[in-house]
């Protein structure tokens, strides 16, 4: 099998990482450096594993060989790029995407009729060097066919993830799990943003009247209303998913906050942009995430 | 007349400077802060800015030093109104205590300790450029009346109030003041967090349309939690709002509550927007969006 991941920050490398240990793997990166470090020294994986695996890195898509399966495992605000610097091309693939919020599918589509397969990850890594990874959350990624592609094909690729030692889970609607993790992600991430925290206790304390244990109970209740008049009936509560992240130990440092503290754009379109949209078609108020979208986007704002 | 002001920050520095130039008046300042202190006992207190002032008077650390006052008027941050009333509480057993203080319970917290409680709101604004030196920034009125469950008698208050604009700072006495403390309430608790939490300034806050409209969410639920009182708003908080919006008045300026998140400084979150949910609660109005914004802002308090 031939997998070409494209974007290699943490989920990528991870990915590319595992899958070469069982499948040909080549990654395309947005640095020429990036790509000559990862074809000089190959990639290392620590933490949960530990190995190190050749890649094939190129910086420029036309030098990209064939591939079977294409990971589009950038932010949710490169997909657009990603997509376009194979758009056209690799008419036998199929390509999965694996980003944050709602619509990456959509924008791939705009650029090829590969079968798509829809993913999200909550698996998470710290990347140390361009060609280091650390994986630090072990847990899975969940997948399921996007419009006409088949079942059967996705659980092919779910078989190679589990045999690549990655966790995955198939499902035949990814729709209910996309859900879920966009109400986690919208509401975890815009307030850890907003107030600094790491994912971490502050998120599940509803002891006095200003903890931040309400704040997030609140957003979740109105995600869930919103889910329910889209008529989506999801796959995990996402307090529950909150409340359990929370326990976990170590705190996770949520991308959002990554991005604002070093004032780089953030995903915010496409989780929290994309919930309240979601809110205005189907006539659902959502005040709070509304409230939560205009500040991290006016925090965005206030770089320049 | 003896006059002490508790808490010589900005504020009380104009009022303490301003007072010191009638000769009728015996004026003095407590404040914890001793190179500011000494720096008032050594050369004065100066003024410069929007109004010109060199106040001689007695500063000091040490309530004992504290002779018996007609009238204390505390301006320290509400979180420290507690601390500053128990501390000189004595030298107001035969005098009335006035609150010239941001936010709501200044008023309750000084009935706790002493007997006849005047409720002010004041607009003029400074900051302290160094000890013994304040900047005047933005002259302005004060309003100053009766605290109901612990009121000053109406003639004292007068008293007060005539010895204030006698001395340059412009202050009416009234029979219910909670309309302007209502009015300056719910604009800092309507623009300052966003401003913190965004980073932007008050004018950059008032152009985005999005978030303008957030402000009006705020402003709504603190209207609808005064109305519920029978408060009658001395004028709507959206004009004062969109008045120093304009580039002349205040577009450039950082909240106060942007300087303390900057400097990593407790915030008066819990007396603004906590305050609303507070009564809000008390009367059954809903102050959902508020209450949002207290969580954030702790949750920002609780990440440094």
């Amino acid at each position: 099998v031939k997998v070409c991941v494209i974007g290699a920050g943490a989920i990528g490398s991870l990915f590319a990482g595992h899958l070469a240990t069982v499948a040909d793997v080549s990654v395309l990166t947005r640095r020429e450096e990036h790509a000559q470090a990862l074809n000089d020294e190959g990639l290392t994986v620590s933490g949960r594993h530990d190995f190190t695996v050749r890649v094939r890195a190129e910086a420029d898509p036309r030098e990209l060989p064939d591939f079977d399966l294409g990971i589009i495992a950038t932010k949710a605000t490169g997909v657009e790029a990603a997509a376009g610097s194979i758009g056209g091309k690799f008419p036998r693939a199929l390509v999965m995407t694996v980003q944050n919020g709602l619509g990456a599918e959509e924008i791939v589509r705009r650029h090829g009729d590969w079968p798509l397969v829809s993913a999200v990850t909550f698996m998470s890594g710290t990347k140390h060097s361009d060609t280091h990874v650390e994986y630090i959350l072990d847990t899975p990624t969940w997948l399921g066919p996007y419009g006409e592609t088949s079942y059967a094909r996705v659980e092919e690729i779910g078989q190679l993830l589990v045999d690549s030692g990655l966790k995955a889970e198939v499902l035949p609607d990814l729709l209910p799990a996309q859900w879920s993790k966009l109400i986690f992600n919208a509401t975890v991430n815009g307030v850890s943003a907003l107030t600094g925290l790491p994912h971490d206790a502050h998120f599940a304390a509803e002891a006095s009247p200003s903890d931040l244990g309400h704040l997030v109970h609140e957003l979740v209740d109105e995600g869930k209303q919103i889910a329910a008049a889209a008529g989506v009936e999801l796959h995990d509560d996402p307090w529950e998913m909150n409340v359990l992240a929370t326990k976990r130990g170590s705190a996770h440092y949520p991308s959002m906050l990554e991005d604002v503290e070093a004032r780089r754009p953030t995903e915010v379109e496409l989780i929290n942009g994309a919930l309240v949209r979601e809110a205005g078609r189907h006539g659902v108020a959502a005040p709070l995430h509304a409230a939560v979208y205009r500040l991290v986007t006016a925090r965005e704002a206030s770089y320049s | 007349m003896k006059v002490c002001v508790v808490g010589c920050g900005a504020v009380g520095s104009l009022f303490a400077a301003n007072l010191a130039q009638l000769d009728d008046l015996e004026v003095w300042a407590y404040d914890l802060y001793l190179e500011h202190v000494d720096a008032i006992n050594h050369g004065g207190l100066r003024l410069s800015g929007a109004g010109e002032a060199l106040g001689r008077l007695r500063a000091t650390s040490d309530p004992s030093e504290l002779p018996s006052c007609d009238f204390g008027i505390v301006a320290t941050k509400a979180m420290h109104t507690s601390a500053a009333i128990a501390a000189t509480a004595a030298a107001f057993a035969n005098g009335c205590v006035a609150t010239v203080q941001n936010g709501l319970g200044n008023e309750e917290a000084i009935a706790e300790y002493t007997d006849r409680v005047i409720r002010g709101t004041t607009f003029p604004a400074g900051k302290l450029l160094e000890p013994g030196h304040v900047q005047w920034d933005v002259k302005g009125d004060t309003t100053l009346g009766p605290f109901e469950p612990k009121p000053a008698p109406a003639d004292e208050i007068a008293r007060l109030a005539e010895a204030c604009t006698r001395a340059g700072m412009p202050t009416t006495a009234v029979d219910d003041a909670r309309g302007p403390q209502w009015r300056k309430v719910i604009f800092n608790a309507s623009t300052n967090p966003v401003g913190a939490l965004t980073g932007l300034t008050h004018g950059r806050v008032c152009e985005d349309p999005e978030l303008r409209r957030l402000v009006s969410g705020l402003v709504d639920e603190g209207k609808a939690v005064a109305a519920a009182q029978g408060i009658e708003l001395d004028a709507d908080p959206e004009e004062l709002i969109d008045h120093a919006a304009k580039p002349e008045v205040a577009y450039d300026h950082k909240a106060s509550m942007l300087q303390d998140v900057e400097a990593k400084r407790p915030t008066e979150i819990d007396y603004l927007n906590g305050g609303i949910v507070r009564f809000g609660s008390e009367l059954a109005v809903e102050t959902s969006l508020n209450r949002a914004i207290w969580s954030l802002v702790k949750g920002l308090e609780q990440s440094w």
